[in-house]
């Protein structure tokens, strides 16, 4: 089953001290390599902070735009990893150990596999479409 | 992308989750993961002392297989080999995260050269340790059935959670929670010692026959069975048989024989459900029900029969009537009287009634059913709803029996038993 970690914390790599953003990519840079060799790794990404953020909405036909996120938290969504595990508490595992959690927290979201979500973006594996 | 196997059914065991994640699965790894899997995992929290730090290795030393097996062949004894893989590999991870104080712990362990844990004696004993562990006292009864359908047979989060009809964030909550009082209680990785262990048994015996019924019938989805799991249930009885022969693990397991000797005649083919009158005797497997039917006589011979002995005999006269016309009805009444003074629950009851309607006929039955019902107790319980329709069936009371079954309907959430329901529905005249 497929896992959505999002990482979120008040403070994300370009509020911190250079030296404390060196360390945590560090941090990163071992976790990432550990995930990748225990095969719960499928994608991950570190977003830029909140201030690049664009919000698009469409109304009537009309676009609109604004600037920042769409809801203003304390804590900020900074990454996310995409990781396969067992189940809900390999997932759980796994997020625990994310560098992340100890500065932020950490939501974990299984990823839809209902046929109609499959269906509908195109990813209905052959073997279970019958 | 490949979908793991494990995400198909809700119901289905999780099969090598991460494996998928390569392009090819060698059958063979895929095979000794389902039948060992687990078993490893046993020995692995034994070596290891942790159940997260055991899980962790068991994926990496079959991830370790599906690499070097190809290459290297598939080693004489697979499980030794998965074993020390998968404890180097925990050790390596450990070292890799810089956590030297359970490393020098390890450290302790004998070394794996020439040290081959799959073969030491004690290995059949480990999955009992587990088990024990799992249904620890000092866990709440939800935990002890959570990680030991987890845990030992290794069952998805996600499936028991469904099973259990919980949210799934809640039953991990239960296990993460369960994991962290065994290790803050230092909850000892043992089978209990022979003053402590009948205290212990009677958890045990529940989860067990659990595990069994979830396998057996599947509480919700399209599987009424699930061989592997009764299979599962049925191995873990019979090794606690082996290692505590008194009478009410010999009865459980007694009792699961006899149940499992009908599985191949309690549905149709098409996954339609047989009822036991209805059922064609002739599938039903002889040799399970001679060992069952051995157990029974051993376990009520014992002395000390309990529950499950008392539940096992009547599966076994069941078992031992040529036809259902001809089942010794009077004796199943009078065994259903033992177990209601054993246990006193509504269920009972219910299955007292049905066969009281049996021995005394159908109005005796509908009557005993209608009070239970008025007490209130079995108000959403669906086959106290079937029972009174096939009994008002019987009796002629064809608009009685149809609201009956409509009730049963809506409160069925399994699919063969639903669709045997509306069957008998669609059956009723007028």
């Amino acid at each position: 089953m497929k896992y959505l970690c999002l990482i979120s914390a008040e403070k994300v790599m370009e509020q911190m001290p250079q030296a404390d953003a060196d360390e945590h990519f560090e941090e990163y840079r071992e976790f990432t390599e550990d995930i990748r060799r225990s095969g719960h790794y499928l994608d991950c990404n570190r977003l830029l902070p909140p201030a690049a953020a664009t919000t698009v909405r469409v109304r009537n036909g009309r676009l609109s735009i604004t600037d920042g996120p769409y809801v203003e938290t304390k804590e900020q969504l900074g990454g996310y990893y995409l990781i396969e595990a067992r189940d809900l508490n390999d997932a759980i595992q796994v997020a625990a150990r994310i560098p992340g959690a100890r500065l932020g927290c950490v939501e974990v979201r299984p990823v839809a596999t209902d046929l109609q979500t499959l269906s509908a973006l195109g990813a209905l594996p052959a073997e279970t479409s019958g | 992308m490949k979908t793991a196997p494990a995400g198909r059914g809700a119901g289905c065991r999780s099969a090598s989750p991460r494996l998928g994640a390569l392009p090819a699965i060698p059958d063979e790894v895929e095979a000794i993961y389902r039948r060992e899997s687990r078993r490893i995992f046993a020995t692995l929290v034994r070596l290891l002392g942790d159940f997260d730090l055991a899980e962790e290795a068991l994926h990496d030393a079959f991830r370790a297989a599906l690499e070097q097996w190809p290459r290297e062949g598939v080693p004489a004894n697979p499980r030794a080999w998965l074993v020390s893989t998968g404890r180097f590999k925990a050790i390596d991870a450990l070292r890799r995260r810089a956590r030297f104080d359970l490393v020098d712990d390890l450290d302790d362990c004998p070394s794996p050269t020439g040290f081959d844990p799959a073969d030491e004696p004690s290995v059949e004993d480990d999955r009992l340790r587990l088990i024990f562990t799992c249904c620890h006292p000092a866990l709440s009864p939800e935990a002890r059935i959570a990680l030991t359908l987890r845990e030992v047979c290794g069952l998805s989060t996600e499936a028991i959670a469904h099973a259990f009809l919980v949210a799934p964030p809640t039953l991990a909550q239960r296990i993460v929670r369960a994991k962290t009082r065994i290790r803050d209680s230092l909850i000892p990785y043992e089978v209990p010692l022979q003053a402590e262990l009948g205290a212990r048994l009677d958890s045990v015996l529940r989860v067990i026959y659990l595990v069994f019924n979830e396998g057996y019938s599947a509480s919700a989805g399209d599987s009424l069975t699930r061989a592997d799991l009764s299979g599962e249930a049925i191995r873990l009885g019979r090794l606690l048989v082996e290692l505590l022969p008194e009478a009410e693990p010999v009865g459980l397991l007694a009792l699961m024989l006899l149940q499992e000797s009908r599985r191949d005649a309690r549905t149709t083919p098409e996954g339609a459900l047989v009822l036991l009158e209805e059922q064609d005797r002739s599938l039903w497997r002889r040799e399970l029900i001679a060992e069952g039917v051995a157990l029974v006589e051993r376990a009520l011979r014992a002395g000390g029969a309990g529950p499950y002995a008392v539940q096992a005999a009547i599966a076994a006269v069941h078992a031992e009537a040529p036809t259902a016309a001809a089942t010794d009805w009077a004796q199943i009444v009078g065994l259903y009287d033992v177990l209601l003074g054993l246990d006193p629950s509504p269920v009972i009851a219910l299955n007292r009634a049905v066969a009281l309607a049996m021995r005394d006929g159908a109005a005796a039955g509908l009557a005993e059913v209608d009070a239970i019902l008025a007490r209130g107790e079995l108000a959403d319980y669906h086959l106290a709803y079937a029972a009174r329709a096939d009994l008002c069936r019987r009796l002629g009371r064809v608009d009685e029996a149809r609201t009956a079954y409509r009730r049963a309907i809506a409160l069925t959430t399994q699919r063969p038993e639903r669709r045997f329901l509306e069957r008998r529905l669609a059956q009723l005249p007028g």
